[in-house]
């Protein structure tokens, strides 16, 4: 195909309707799904991809509850609280997984920052929990030694 | 939307504040486990969970592959025993799950 001036705006647009469907989600009651963070390999690229270049402070008031040692790397249990006011999300990050960032979870105004979850881990790594209020980001970090990993391979 | 994802939940009412414990069966598979053929197990895990109460979402979450096998989720908000809430979940597969529960 000659490549006219027609032509080419239709591939645009061929192009760019192909994209659209593809990040688009079936349910529209569900907000989009972070997928370039969930993908990075590198906790330096997911925290990038899911806060952009902001500051991450470490604090006191998170409360991280993880196994010092976990026998079965496959289930991880991890308990997340927080005092700090307005939460609206929790973050887990592996440093040494595969995928570092693990699951986010949002708080509406009626929720309790509080969450319990079971994670997976490759290796002996830091857990990091990522606390989101008012537009500011709060961290806390802990190592968890992992005796048989949990990621496959 | 094809086979349904299912989804257990216990909520129990205490001091205004519900706890609601969900087990959601799901392989979780990370496509980095490999079958006994050496074959790769295409990655297949949740993607999105979220749970509403009288309208409002409540709790929100989005999953990557390094959440376990069968995920076990607990969360809290205020609410009163008698209402019911729903749960949400869908997979990478597009595969979805629902399931409505009423506060203990």
């Amino acid at each position: 195909m000659k490549l006219t001036r027609r032509n080419f705006i239709v591939d645009l647009l061929k192009g760019s309707s192909f994209i659209a469907l593809a990040t688009s989600f079936p349910t529209m009651a569900f907000a989009k799904w972070n997928e370039k963070a969930f993908k990075a390999k590198q906790l330096k690229q997911a925290l990038e991809s899911k806060y952009g270049k902001q500051q991450i402070v470490d604090s006191g008031d998170i409360l991280l509850k993880a196994p010092t040692i976990a026998e079965n790397g496959a289930v991880v249990p991890i308990r997340v609280s927080t005092n700090i006011a307005n939460t609206n999300n929790i973050s887990l990050f592996v440093k040494d997984n595969p995928t570092p960032l693990i699951a986010s979870l949002n708080f509406g105004e009626t929720s309790i920052p509080e969450i319990q979850i079971r994670i997976r881990m490759a290796k002996t790594s830091e857990v990091i929990a990522i606390v989101e209020a008012d537009g500011k980001l709060y961290q806390t970090k802990q190592l968890v030694k992992v005796t048989i990993g949990g990621c496959g391979g | 939307m094809s086979k349904s994802i299912k989804i257990k939940v216990k909520a129990r009412e205490k001091n205004g504040i519900v706890q609601a414990k969900l087990l959601v069966k799901h392989p979780m598979e990370s496509g980095l486990r490999k079958d006994k053929n050496g074959e790769t197990i295409p990655i297949h895990h949740l993607t999105q969970l979220y749970a509403e109460y009288q309208g409002n979402t409540v709790f929100q979450a989005d999953f990557g592959p390094g959440v376990a096998k069968d995920p076990f989720l607990a969360f809290a908000f205020k609410g009163k025993s008698g209402d019911e809430f729903l749960v949400k979940a869908v997979d990478t597969k597009q595969q979805t799950g629902e399931v409505k529960a009423v506060v203990k």
